[in-house]
């Protein structure tokens, strides 16, 4: 059946389409006992369409949900694709996902049918059966340890890819049907439902598209100039939105080849093999790359570390500026061309970045310093924002308008709106069209007028026209003055410092913005043994004059930064102090995932809070606090406050 | 593999009133019991029970002064372990004993030398046959790998990887050797839970997925009675009980054996 280009406005319509343009190109790779295992489009077409029918012969009808639970595999990307090639709509779950998550989604989700890994989630899901009433059956991919189960329920998806076949060949008239029915599917059907992961309360099933997904997909994979020729680790959970779009649904739309892990943990290994040409890493995997780096650095002989150290330094002048196409002086450029063939270039090949054409990242705020050293090593990394309801992008940093605190311009053709209260709202090609079963969920995440409301606030900066994500709309508060206050954007600003471990910030109904700052013990100790300043606890020296004065220097810098940025400049620093104790999970005034609770903190240090803002120097404050092995003690403190200097700002004429 | 089939499997390997003795130490006396095809049978006891010197014998390392060993029918006296490794016999020991500074690649590859059967000359050569001959090996040995879930440490250096993770390595070379009988010694000494668990999940698929039949000492009760269809037990080299974990459970000299009896 031969697809036109502009007509395929479903994934297996693209499939059929690539698999005529693009027949002998690869389409995914695998490692598997060791070896790269490579599948063209038309073979991935002939497998998919094998895979279809026999899932068709079990009983998989157009409409219903087929569940996927498993790491990033070749047989389950086609699952994917099989059950969308049926006009069913497949519903990825995170494969380390407890029973629990499992069985909701699965059940909230009517699955009748699930494509799983191995016995691992056979185990997970039939420990869960009896709340999932409506499941059949299971197609599994690894057939180890599952010789003893009973397989009345249970087929593997070798033997279902087989039957398939074997079907296709016996009835020629079944070819055609098959056809029949992908083009039967209309472009406005739900293409996948997408589990939000549930962090803000129970997880809400997004429906998206085939048709809005293709069209998402086509406008970024025109901004980033996507081909055939591009290669794509496929190592994010299976489940996120993230891979669904940034690979599966920019691999179908542009033909590049999708290659999938030998293991979650040979990852790193992986991508050197591989070199992809498109990549994508949270903050959180970028630091913890450049944290090995910097560890193996310092255990190299002294010529090597010298040698990477200075031209770090030249990178730092001179990288960036050549990555955005800026003017650089002719020996930076060539200091720049040493350094790439002595240190940048081998570099990026240990990472397995050599061939990285276009990087992006996203999730969380990310250290100007981390970002910047990316980018200096000439790799394009760049920012996005977006979520699942968007089908991921609303906005992206375009090639040369990189900033690490903004997130780029809205996408093309996405529309964005600021409201009232400084939640960003937006209207977007990929859009989800509801919440599974949930139309008032569903209405409250929309504006009367079909814009969607992401729950961050954000605003659009001046001089860049990019967005810029300060904080969870709920989590905004107002100083007295009505001026908008982003305590986490604060917080992140002063988290960049090494010797800031955490940091919380007050203002929402108050006079003025105040700190309590933690201090980061191993980076403050080891500046404290180099400046012979002594101290026997983490209190003295959170106590330490010393120690002030240098939080004293960051938080300046941070009022400056502050002050550059007209919607910010309300909210400087004006009063800070260093806690005398580390805020601790074991405590409850952070969440088991280290975020801190503003409110928790408020009631357990009132005294403290009290101090901030009624004007005194120094308040003592005494805290039960629970050791390791569980017993409870006392810290008593006499904690001192710091003034701060708001920095002046003539463009709104509040000087202090 | 249920323990019907196996009270009618074929017997592999059978002992018979074995006795070792290190001058007047006493390690072993007079000990029978058989090993079935298939099955899962542990060696249990308290300390110095005689487990490892049993497992010793069987696979030729030590040599008993009185009694008789059949193995697939064949009954001998005197056997060096490199023919009970020839004859299909693989064991792992109690302290890891692996090459740490190879990889654990080579480790496994390591498990494969009897099975090479290019000589030398040809293997210097690296071409056609050898060639063929290395490509097959490398094949099965990441059969094992995929098997035990050890591809990010294919790499590694074994001496720098935790203890978990070289007793894995150890499995792997064993399987290596496509062995009839495994002789696991203690392999979940010193593991925390989950990497027991993890363990004895690679038991049971190896006794299901390759048809090994295994022979197991172990100190974890719960292990035992899990995963053994028939165990023995020692007590001072003299067997106190043979039979299925729920029999040798309830018998009062084991419970003797292991809680002590009031004198």
């Amino acid at each position: 059946m031969p697809v036109d280009s502009a007509a395929a406005d479903t994934f297996p319509k693209l499939l059929i389409r690539n698999a005529q343009i693009y027949g002998a190109r690869p389409s995914m790779r695998h490692k598997d006992l060791g070896v790269w295992q490579t599948w063209t489009w038309a073979e991935v077409l002939e497998i998919v369409r094998a895979y279809a029918v026999g899932l068709h012969r079990l009983g998989v009808k157009r409409g219903e949900t087929v569940a996927i639970v498993g790491s990033n595999r070749p047989k389950l990307y086609w699952s994917v694709m099989a059950a969308q090639t049926l006009g069913a709509i497949p519903v990825p779950v995170y494969a380390d996902a407890v029973a629990e998550e499992l069985s909701f989604v699965l059940a909230h989700a009517d699955v009748r049918f699930a494509a799983v890994e191995d016995q691992e989630q056979i185990d997970k899901i039939q420990s869960v059966k009896d709340r999932l009433p409506k499941l059949e059956r299971m197609v599994y991919d690894e057939t180890r340890g599952l010789r003893d189960y009973d397989h009345s329920h249970l087929t593997s998806m070798e033997d279902v890819i087989a039957d398939g076949r074997k079907a296709l060949v016996d009835d020629p008239a079944l070819g055609a049907w098959l056809d029949a029915e992908i083009a039967a599917i209309k472009g406005s059907d739900p293409s996948i439902i997408l589990y939000t992961s549930g962090t803000t309360g129970t997880s809400k099933g997004v429906v998206l598209t085939g048709e809005r997904s293709v069209t998402a997909a086509a406008d970024t994979v025109a901004f980033d100039r996507l081909t055939e020729n591009d290669v794509a680790l496929a190592y994010l959970p299976l489940a996120w939105v993230g891979d669904h779009y940034l690979n599966y649904a920019q691999g179908l739309v542009s033909g590049f080849c999708m290659a999938c892990p030998e293991s979650a943990d040979t990852a790193m290994s992986d991508l050197r093999e591989i070199g992809p040409t498109f990549y994508f890493a949270p903050p959180r995997t970028l630091e913890v790359l450049l944290t090995r780096v910097m560890i193996r650095m310092e255990d190299a002989g002294l010529l090597k570390r010298k040698l990477f150290h200075y031209f770090l330094g030249v990178a730092r002048r001179y990288g960036e500026r050549i990555l955005n196409g800026q003017s650089v002086p002719l020996t930076g450029r060539l200091l720049y061309a040493l350094g790439n063939i002595l240190i940048y270039g081998p570099l990026k090949n240990t990472l397995g970045f050599s061939r990285v054409r276009v990087a992006y990242t996203a999730g969380e705020a990310i250290g100007p310093d981390l970002f910047a050293f990316y980018r200096s090593m000439g790799l394009n990394f760049k920012q996005l924002y977006g979520q699942t309801e968007a089908f991921l992008y609303i906005t992206a940093q375009p090639d040369g308008e990189i900033y690490s605190d903004t997130v780029g311009p809205a996408c093309s053709n996405v529309d964005i709106r600021i409201a009232d209260n400084g939640e960003v709202l937006f209207k977007s090609p990929g859009m989800f069209s509801g919440y599974f079963k949930d139309a008032a969920k569903t209405a409250e995440a929309m504006t009367p007028d079909g814009y969607v409301m992401t729950g961050d606030a954000g605003y659009f900066d001046e001089k860049t026209g990019h967005l810029k994500i300060i904080d969870r709309a709920k989590d905004v508060g107002k100083l007295n003055d009505g001026t908008l206050f982003p305590p986490k954007y604060i917080e992140n600003k002063l988290k960049f410092y090494p010797n800031i471990r955490e940091a919380v910030a007050y203002g929402d109904k108050r006079d003025f913005v105040a700190v309590m700052i933690n201090i980061d013990l191993t980076a403050v100790g080891s500046w404290a043994e180099r400046n012979n300043v002594v101290y026997a606890s983490y209190q003295e020296l959170a106590g330490h004059p010393l120690v002030y004065d240098m939080i004293e220097k960051h938080v300046v810098e941070v009022n400056r930064s502050l002050a550059a940025d007209k919607m910010l400049a309300g909210v400087q620093i004006k009063r800070f102090l260093i806690l005398h104790k580390e805020l601790d999970a074991d405590d409850g005034e952070l969440t088991r995932t280290q975020k801190v609770r503003r409110g928790f903190i408020a009631d357990r240090y009132a005294a403290l809070i009290k101090a901030l803002y009624d004007g005194s120097n120094e308040a003592d404050i005494s805290t039960e606090v629970t050791f390791e092995d569980g017993r409870k003690g006392t810290i008593s403190a006499r904690v001192k406050i710091r003034d701060m200097a708001i920095v002046p700002t003539p463009a709104l004429g509040k000087a202090a | 593999m249920s323990s019907a089939e196996v009270a009618s499997g074929d017997v592999l390997l059978a002992v018979e009133n074995v006795s070792l003795a290190f001058g007047g130490v006493k390690a072993v006396s007079d000990v029978s019991f058989d090993i079935r095809k298939g099955e899962i049978r542990a060696i249990i006891g308290p300390n110095g029970a005689g487990k490892t010197s049993m497992l010793n014998i069987i696979n030729g390392f030590y040599h008993p002064q009185q009694g008789r060993i059949t193995f697939k029918g064949e009954t001998r006296s005197k056997m060096r372990p490199h023919d009970a490794a020839k004859g299909g016999i693989a064991r792992t020991f109690q302290n890891v004993a692996l090459f740490r500074g190879m990889t654990s690649l080579d480790n496994i590859v390591a498990g494969r030398t009897l099975r090479m059967n290019k000589n030398l000359f040809w293997q210097l050569l690296r071409f056609g046959p050898a060639m063929k001959e290395e490509v097959e090996h490398r094949h099965r040995v990441e059969e094992i790998i995929d098997f035990l879930k050890i591809q990010e440490i294919r790499r590694t250096p074994v001496g720098r990887l935790p203890y978990g993770l070289q007793k894995r390595v150890e499995l792997g070379r064993a399987l290596a050797m496509e062995p009839e009988l495994l002789l696991l010694d203690e392999p979940m000494a010193g593991m925390n839970l989950e990497e027991k668990e993890d363990m004895s999940r690679f038991v049971l698929d190896v006794n299901d997925h390759y048809g090994t039949t295994i022979v197991l000492i172990e100190h974890d009760m719960g292990v035992v009675m899990d995963l053994s269809d028939r165990v023995v037990v020692l007590d001072h080299g003299v067997k106190i009980a043979d039979g299925t974990p729920d029999e040798v459970k309830g018998n009062q000299s084991v419970i003797d054996a292991y809680l002590g009896v009031a004198h």
